[in-house]
């Protein structure tokens, strides 16, 4: 493992660059086939809305995956990253527009354990609301 | 649900085999561009193998593994009821391309709040009989009436 970021470039409140990206249909397509999960409602609008959902909305576990890109581009070295868990507290909406809607993912250092390693907690905010909860991510660094 | 089930271990999952394609498809669906990914030269230069897989791609196994277990009669669970609230995931060492991977479905925890059972997975992602991956996968099973 060789991480771009070592301990002594960091401190507890620092904040990771931020990112931004846009969640289409056809992001939720490519994420159906690759991920297996091929639940209609991340595909298909009536069926989404014969649940009660307002549109399509994205795989949960699609905004956790590019949620800890955060954390991943950071270091580089994606297998840095020992422990990450989330709650997915609100679904993000995808309407059938070429753009999509975008979705902004934020990391701040969080604690220097004393193992050595590294707690980010992530943020993911759609339409002002944050979609994920006690989103956090634990990283090992190079020395 | 049936919360005599706790504790209950479902059979090993057949082997996965991790392809250099699997994780490509899972790295562009997440419109994540680290090499890591996709370029064995890149990998090495960190240090691994080979390409290895982003940190949520474990999904690709667990989820199918663990659908088998909601099918279990004697778990009594509406399937169709099921929203994923939770999920963690602990790392031992790095998914590669090459792994073949066994998932061992555990039923962790059920609880019934307010008319929703409430039930916990935990799943060991083992390739070559090592454990690469434990991860937990909290769902919520609306009751009728919520």
């Amino acid at each position: 493992m060789t991480t771009k970021i070592s301990l002594v470039d960091i401190s507890v409140g620092m904040e990771l660059p931020e990112l931004t990206v846009n969640f289409t249909r056809e992001g939720l397509n490519a994420y159906a086939h690759a991920s297996g999960d091929m639940n209609p409602i991340h595909q298909d609008e009536a069926v989404a809305k014969s649940v009660g959902l307002p549109d399509v909305i994205s795989h949960g576990m699609l905004t956790m995956g590019r949620a800890v890109r955060v954390v991943t581009d950071w270091v580089g070295d994606p297998t840095a990253v020992v422990e990450y868990s989330a709650r997915m507290t609100r679904p993000v909406v995808v309407p059938n527009t070429p753009d999509g809607v975008p979705v902004t993912f934020g990391g701040k250092v969080a604690a220097i354990n004393e193992d050595g390693t590294v707690r980010i907690d992530i943020s993911a905010v759609f339409e002002g609301q944050t979609v994920l909860g006690q989103a956090r991510a634990t990283v090992r660094l190079s020395d | 649900m049936n919360h005599d089930m706790i504790g209950f271990q479902y059979a090993p999952s057949e082997p996965f085999v991790v392809t250099a394609e699997s994780i490509k498809a899972f790295a562009q669906a997440l419109g994540d561009d680290n090499p890591a990914y996709s370029d064995a030269s890149a990998a090495h230069a960190l240090g691994h193998e080979n390409v290895v897989a982003p940190p949520t791609y474990p999904i690709v196994v667990t989820m199918s593994a663990m659908e088998n277990s909601f099918h279990d009669p004697a778990l009594n669970m509406n399937y169709s009821r099921v929203v994923h609230s939770d999920q963690r995931f602990e790392y031992v060492r790095p998914i590669r391309v090459g792994d073949e991977l066994v998932v061992t479905t555990i039923v962790e925890d059920i609880r019934t709040m307010a008319g929703n059972d409430m039930a916990t997975f935990r799943t060991e992602v083992a390739s070559g009989g090592d454990i690469v991956v434990t991860t937990w996968s909290k769902l919520v099973v609306r009751g009728d009436d919520a």
